[in-house]
């Protein structure tokens, strides 16, 4: 059964499913990696961003990766919104550890009903011209429908990766997150820029969401599928950095394409888990994390 | 003192007369509750909620004929979340504070199962939609399951599937087996295997993927390619089948026959997104638009079901789960109104030694509840050219392969072929 195009098409089909996972992960990175914001209903805010593609996809024929860059505008103020509630209520008052953890829980079974009730329990997918096509490179193959979700990730977590180093309001955000004090003796306020994070977190998981629907069918409830992935990907890259959220991404993602072609598929997570807690045990910060 | 007879028999009439008023006939107006659970949101929400609607319209259509044995019938239903954890305290509210009736069980193996003990203990009917052998271990002998999988029901499901493998010529040699690691596909992949050994096909490849939590199955259908096999079984539930669709077209896997149990590409949604993709599939079905499954009342039934489903967002065709949904509980009502009774025991023998007409055909129970004989239909998609729903409403497309009874078509082999 072992070849090396065999080899090949497995590393490929990894590094594809990794590119996507970075990004669902990206935003997560931001809000839990820099801003310490426990922010659990991410994947409830990634299907939300599925369903608001499926809906232009259905009725007005919008490319679903257009439908996710264009509600990732509205989508940013409702992240900001969200992280002023959260803010007033909870980390104001020093009550963000567990009150903060039960707000965002709350905020995902609130996201889940709001779909169910607004397009029923239904599986819902996208029509594109590139889902169910794929080309190949010598005998590699690659499925669009897999590979444009890794490119758009790539350039999410690569512009993610840009705006926080190069740019003054990405370097206040990483200050924030390093001496919230020393910012603030600055002049900077911090609540203003954990804000804005948070609105560019929310924007992503929207993006997210509209790959993820390319991917493959999603259901309102789909999101608790992927609340340890992305978890597992941002604390593997190193909270707080996008260089480790891509890198992490991509070694689950090979990970569990490996582990699927060589030895089945029902280790796959467990495999992919485990790298996570070898990783911890020699590196607790994770692979890029300070 | 005559006038505190005169009240006190004043106050007696007031309330004999407000008795009779508010029971005209004790009978009549009693309601027959029938209580159950329904997977109405979770992974099994969606064919739940239609499964729903099918028992409500059977409901109106009891009610409209003055209910059963003269008494209204009200549905009394809690939501289970597709959760097995939920039954047994849904099930023991129903019993002892609802005090329903009768019971009838939730959507899927998963959730019958939970129930089961419950009803054997109270020693209540129990109606069962769409469970894999539920009750082997129970052996309950009130239990009616409507899936017509048949009295073996692991191994009939996939039964069909190999038949019209071995008849193939020549003949296939090897099979590769997937799964997604949950009770039903388990079960059902558990009896393609006892079918392999005993239709002599060779297993290069039996598997388990991780359901849920299973996003690509490029690397899986890979692995199933590189064993290059004759035949391809898949148990799969919504969304994987979704997926290893996609995947097998992506990679090119053209197994000579390829399905078997794939839940998911009964549903319209999921029909009209893959479209032509479907086309040389063969499946488990059990109802299409074909000519050879006009049951008495199924179309009648899917008119009122298409009515309602697009206002509620489900299916809106209905053809998979809605009609079995009616006639379960359809033929509940039948053996209460042929008992002229409400005897659990005298309705469960009329069910276990009768047969039965419903808008799914001709129903007769045998060992464990289950079918006496399997109709578990093999249908292969043909000739699927857009992704419209009016695609899938008409005959031909469904086309029933196996059994010869109800056959509507010939199968289009090999798969490469029907693509």
């Amino acid at each position: 059964m072992f070849s090396i195009e065999f080899l090949l098409n497995a590393l490929v089909a990894g590094i594809l499913l990794g590119g996507f996972y970075a990004a669902m992960s990206a935003g997560l990175s931001l809000s839990f990696g820099l801003l310490d914001v426990v922010n659990i209903a991410h994947p409830a805010f990634i299907i939300f961003g599925s369903y608001l593609t499926y809906y232009v996809n259905e009725h007005f024929g919008f490319d679903p990766i257009l439908a996710g860059l264009v509600f990732a505008v509205p989508s940013y103020f409702l992240g900001v919104a969200v992280y002023k509630i959260y803010y007033n209520s909870f980390e104001k008052t020093g009550a963000e550890s567990l009150r903060g953890l039960v707000f965002f829980f709350g905020l995902f079974f609130l996201i889940e009903v709001i779909l169910i009730i607004t397009y029923g329990v239904d599986y819902r997918l996208v029509r594109a011209f590139y889902i169910g096509k794929s080309t190949s490179i010598g005998s590699v193959g690659i499925a669009y429908r897999l590979f444009v979700p890794f490119l758009v990730g790539g350039i999410l977590a690569a512009v993610l990766y840009l705006f926080l180093t190069k740019t003054f309001f990405g370097r206040a955000i990483m200050g924030v997150a390093q001496d919230s004090l020393a910012v603030q003796l600055m002049g900077v306020d911090p609540i203003r820029i954990k804000t804005v994070a948070f609105g560019i977190g929310i924007a992503t998981a929207v993006i997210a969401g509209s790959l993820l629907i390319i991917i493959g069918p999603v259901e309102p409830t789909i999101g608790r599928e992927y609340i340890g992935r992305v978890f597992a990907v941002t604390v593997l890259g190193g909270l707080g950095s996008m260089t480790g959220t891509l890198v992490g991404g991509l070694i689950l993602g090979v990970a569990e394409s490996f582990t699927s072609s060589f030895f089945g598929p029902s280790w796959a997570l467990a495999v992919s888990f485990g790298i996570l807690l070898i990783c911890l045990a020699v590196r607790p910060s994770g692979l890029f994390g300070r | 003192m005559g006038r505190i007879i005169r009240h006190v028999i004043l106050g007696f009439a007031l309330l004999l007369a407000v008795s009779i008023a508010f029971t005209p006939s004790a009978q009549a107006a009693k309601e027959v509750k029938i209580g159950f659970s329904m997977a109405l949101t979770g992974p099994l929400g969606p064919a739940g909620k239609a499964a729903l609607l099918a028992m409500q319209i059977w409901r109106d259509d009891v009610n409209a004929k003055g209910g059963l044995l003269g008494r209204k019938v009200k549905l009394v239903y809690y939501d289970d979340q597709t959760k097995p954890a939920n039954v047994p305290g849904i099930y023991a509210k129903l019993l002892d504070v609802d005090k329903v009736d009768f019971i009838v069980s939730g959507y899927g193996t998963n959730l019958i199962v939970p129930a089961l003990p419950i009803a054997m203990e109270r020693g209540m009917v129990f109606m069962g939609l769409f469970g894999l052998d539920a009750n082997a271990k129970f052996k309950y002998n009130n239990y009616f399951q409507i899936m017509p999988a048949g009295p073996d029901p692991i191994v009939d499901w996939s039964v069909g599937f190999f038949e019209l493998a071995a008849k193939q010529k020549p003949r296939p040699k090897t099979i590769a087996l997937l799964s997604a690691d949950a009770e039903f596909a388990r079960n059902a992949v558990a009896g393609a295997r006892r079918n392999a050994k005993k239709y002599g096909f060779k297993i290069v490849y039996d598997k388990r993927y991780p359901f849920p939590g299973t996003s690509d199955f490029t690397p899986i259908l890979r692995a199933v390619k590189a064993t290059n096999p004759d035949l391809f079984y898949v148990g799969s539930y919504p969304g994987g089948s979704v997926g290893i669709v996609k995947a097998a077209h992506e990679i090119k896997l053209e197994p000579k026959l390829f399905g078997g149990g794939m839940v998911g590409l009964q549903y319209t949604a999921i029909q009209m997104n893959l479209g032509k993709l479907l086309n040389g599939i063969t499946d488990y079905w059990f109802w299409a638009p074909e000519k050879t499954l006009k049951f008495p009342g199924i179309e009648a039934f899917l008119a009122k079901y298409q009515k309602e489903a697009p206002k509620q967002k489900l299916d809106p065709l209905g053809y998979y789960l809605p009609p079995f949904a009616y006639a379960y509980v359809q033929l509940l009502g039948n053996a209460i109104e042929a008992t002229k009774s409400f005897d659990q025991a005298k309705i469960g023998a009329y069910i276990r030694n009768n047969t039965h007409s419903t808008v799914v055909g001709k129903v007769k129970f045998g060992k464990n509840g289950e079918w006496a004989t399997s109709r578990t239909f093999q249908v292969q998609l043909q000739n699927i050219t857009s992704n419209k729903m009016s695609e899938f409403s008409k005959a031909g497309k469904m086309v029933v392969v196996y059994p010869e009874e109800f056959k509507s078509g010939e199968l289009i082999y090999p798969y490469a072929k029907g693509k």
